[in-house]
C-alpha cells in the first residue's frame, strides 16, 4: 500500500502552554488565555491574529468537569477570534492530538491557511470520585465498565500480560517513574516539580514533624515498592505509576508551508501523521501492546520516509507506567519485550540512545486529558529550537516525535515534526 | 432460535436468566460475546445468537484498590479490593468480568492462564441490584 500525502505541507509556526497542575481560582477559558499569549510570544516573526482563520479546540469533557459544553466558540470569543469556526475535537485522552490532524488536514485542504489549534481540560473542581467517573465515560460503559474496571485497572491488566509474556520486572514501572519525575523536576510548566528522591525528604521530614517514625527508605525503589509511601492503585500500578489530575491548556499555530517562514525563523514541518482506532480491551490482538498505536505509527513513518531510528526524541503517553514502556515498543524504538529493559539500563533518558518524555510526560507534568496531545508539542517545540534550558536533549535535535492514545487505545494518533531553519 | 435477540443490551437480559450469550457468523463461523449483529471477522450480517459454555481461563488482571463509586457502594474499598479481569473463552472470543475467588491480598499469586468457569454475580446498593458476569 503506498502512502498518501498531504495535498500541501504544514508548519507549526507557534506554541505555547499553561502551567499544568491544580488551580481552584481559574476556569479552563482562564488556561487558554495563558497558552495563548505564549504561543503569540513564541512566533518569532509576530503573529497578527486577524490572520488566524479557524480554531480547533481538543477538549475531552468540559461538560462533564465544569458543566460548559459547546466550548469551542466560548474559548474562541474570550481570546477576541469571534465569528472565525470553532470546533471541538473529542477523541478522549486524545483530543488535541487529533485536533492537531483535522487542523493540519484543514490547511492541507486548501480550505485555510492559518488555523489555531487548542487542548484544554480543567479536571480538579470535581470531588476525585465524579472525576472518575467522568473518565470511565471514555471507555465501554456498557461492558466493561459494569465489570469493574477503572482507567488505571485497563492499564494494570495489560500490564499483568506484559509482564507474563515477557517475563517482566515491575521494578521497571518504577524506573519510568523516576525518570519522569527527573525530567518534569528541570520543567517548570510541570505539575510536579519535584524528583522522586525529593519527594521522599519531603514525606520523611512530614513524618517526623507529626512525631511518627520516620521512613526507612534509602533508595528510590525502597519508596516505591513500599505500599506506606506508594500505595496500590490497580495492581501492579501504584499511586507513583500514574498521571494525576490535571488543569491545563494549550495552544499551537499551524500554517500552510507556503506561509511558514513569514510567521517563524525555524517552523516544525509536520512531515508524518498517523492514527487508527480500535475497540474495547477485550477486542484487541493483544494485550502486552496497543495495536492502535503501531498502525498510527506505521503510517506516520511511511508519510514521513523514516523510521524509528531516525526520531531524536519523542514524547509518549505515559497515563501510566506501562503505557510508556508498551509506547517505546510500539513506536518500534525497541523490540517487543525489550521496552522494559531499555528504560532499566538508561536508554530512554535524556542523554540516552532514545530520550523519551523530556518534559516529564504526563506523569510528572500533569494529564489534563484534552491538553496532553497538543502539550507533547509544545516539548518537542522547546527541544528542537534549543531552549529546553537545564533539559534540553544534547547535538541539536531536528526530528521529534508524539503519541496520544485515547481511552485504554480505542484511538491513537502519532505525529512526526521536523525543523526546518529559513537560513539553511 | 434463541430466546434472545442481537441488540447489544440482550447481553443483560441473558445474564438474567443466568446464561452467557454471543453470537455466531453462519458465513465464516466466528464466535463472539457480546453478540453483534454485524460479524466483526467477515462483516456478514448472518449472524444468530447461541449460548456460551462460561468455560475458559485468564488472558489479564488486575486487583482494583481504588474503586469506582458502583463497586464502592457494592462494598469494596483499599482494605476489600477486588480482582477485574480478562477472560478468554474457549469459544475464541474475550470478556470482561470481576474474578472471584482470588488471593486479593496477593496478586502476584493470580496466574495468567488459570483455568476459570462463568458464575453470575448479584451487586449493586441497598435498594437495587443487578446481575454481572463474573468468573471463579
Amino acid at each position: 500500500m503506498t502512502s498518501k500525502k498531504l495535498a500541501r505541507g504544514v508548519a507549526v509556526v507557534g506554541a505555547g502552554m499553561s502551567k499544568f497542575g491544580a488551580f481552584s481560582d481559574k476556569t479552563s477559558r482562564d488556561l487558554f488565555v495563558e497558552a495563548f499569549q505564549e504561543m503569540k510570544s513564541s512566533v518569532s516573526k509576530g503573529l497578527d491574529t486577524d490572520k488566524i482563520e479557524a480554531f480547533y479546540l481538543g477538549n475531552f469533557s468540559s461538560d462533564q468537569f465544569e458543566k460548559q459544553a459547546h466550548l469551542a466558540p466560548i474559548v474562541a470569543n474570550w481570546v477576541g477570534l469571534s465569528p472565525i469556526p470553532s470546533v471541538r475535537v473529542e477523541g478522549a485522552c486524545a483530543s488535541s492530538g487529533i485536533a492537531i490532524r483535522e487542523a493540519m488536514l484543514a490547511i492541507a485542504s486548501g480550505m485555510y491557511d492559518v488555523v489555531l489549534v487548542g487542548g484544554l481540560e480543567k479536571m480538579t473542581d470535581l470531588p476525585i470520585n465524579e472525576v472518575t467517573e467522568a473518565l470511565a465515560t471514555a471507555a465501554d460503559t456498557q461492558f466493561e465498565i459494569p465489570a469493574g474496571f477503572t482507567f488505571p485497572g485497563f492499564y494494570a491488566a495489560m500490564a499483568t500480560s506484559y509482564l507474563h509474556e515477557y517475563d517482566a520486572s515491575p521494578l521497571a514501572f518504577a524506573h519510568v517513574s523516576i525518570k519522569n519525575h527527573e525530567n518534569g523536576a528541570l520543567n517548570n510548566k510541570a505539575q510536579f516539580g519535584q524528583t522522586i528522591p525529593q519527594i521522599m525528604a519531603s514525606k520523611k521530614a512530614r513524618a517526623v514533624k507529626k512525631g511518627r517514625p520516620e521512613p526507612t527508605w534509602q533508595t528510590e525503589i525502597d519508596f516505591l515498592t513500599d505500599p506506606r509511601g506508594n500505595p496500590n492503585i490497580a495492581w501492579p500500578m501504584t499511586l507513583f505509576d500514574c498521571s494525576p489530575v490535571s488543569d491545563g491548556g494549550v495552544a499551537l499555530l499551524l500554517v500552510a508551508e507556503e506561509l511558514a517562514d513569514q510567521f517563524s525563523d525555524a517552523p516544525l514541518f509536520i512531515i508524518g501523521s498517523g492514527q487508527a482506532s480500535d475497540g474495547a480491551l477485550t477486542e484487541r490482538e493483544s494485550l502486552s501492546y496497543i495495536p492502535a498505536a503501531v498502525k498510527a505509527a506505521q503510517s506516520a513513518y511511511e508519510m514521513a520516509n523514516l523510521g524509528p531510528d531516525n526520531i531524536d526524541l519523542a514524547e509518549v503517553h505515559d497515563c501510566f507506567t506501562i503505557a510508556e514502556i508498551m509506547a517505546t515498543e510500539d513506536l518500534g524504538f525497541f523490540q517487543r519485550g525489550e521496552g522494559w529493559k531499555a528504560v532499566m539500563s538508561g536508554k530512554t533518558a535524556r542523554t540516552g540512545e532514545h530520550p523519551i518524555n523530556t518534559s516529564g510526560g504526563l506523569k510528572s507534568k500533569g494529564h489534563p486529558v484534552g491538553a496532553s496531545g497538543a502539550g507533547q508539542v509544545v516539548e518537542i517545540w522547546k527541544q528542537l529550537h534549543g531552549i529546553a534550558g537545564e533539559r534540553q536533549v544534547p547535538n541539536n535535535p531536528r526530528i521529534g516525535l508524539t503519541h496520544n492514545v485515547g481511552g485504554s487505545g480505542q484511538t491513537c494518533v502519532v505525529h512526526i515534526f521536523e525543523r526546518r531553519n529559513n537560513d539553511e | 432460535m434463541s430466546d434472545f435477540n442481537l441488540n447489544s443490551k440482550s447481553f443483560y437480559t441473558a445474564l438474567n436468566s443466568n446464561k452467557l450469550i454471543g453470537s455466531k457468523c453462519n458465513k465464516c463461523g466466528k464466535l463472539v460475546s457480546p453478540q453483534r449483529s454485524i460479524c466483526p471477522q467477515c462483516q456478514s450480517n448472518d449472524v444468530e445468537v447461541v449460548e456460551f459454555s462460561g468455560k475458559g481461563e485468564l488472558a489479564a488482571f488486575t486487583v482494583i484498590f481504588v474503586p469506582p463509586t458502583h463497586m464502592a457502594e457494592a462494598g469494596y474499598s483499599n482494605k476489600n479490593p477486588y480482582c477485574v479481569g480478562i477472560v478468554e473463552l474457549e469459544e475464541g472470543s474475550r470478556v470482561t468480568a470481576q474474578i472471584l475467588d482470588v488471593d486479593v491480598q496477593q496478586p502476584q499469586n493470580i496466574k495468567i492462564g488459570k483455568p476459570v468457569t462463568m458464575t453470575i454475580i448479584e451487586r449493586g446498593s441497598e435498594d437495587e441490584h443487578h446481575k454481572y458476569l463474573a468468573f471463579k
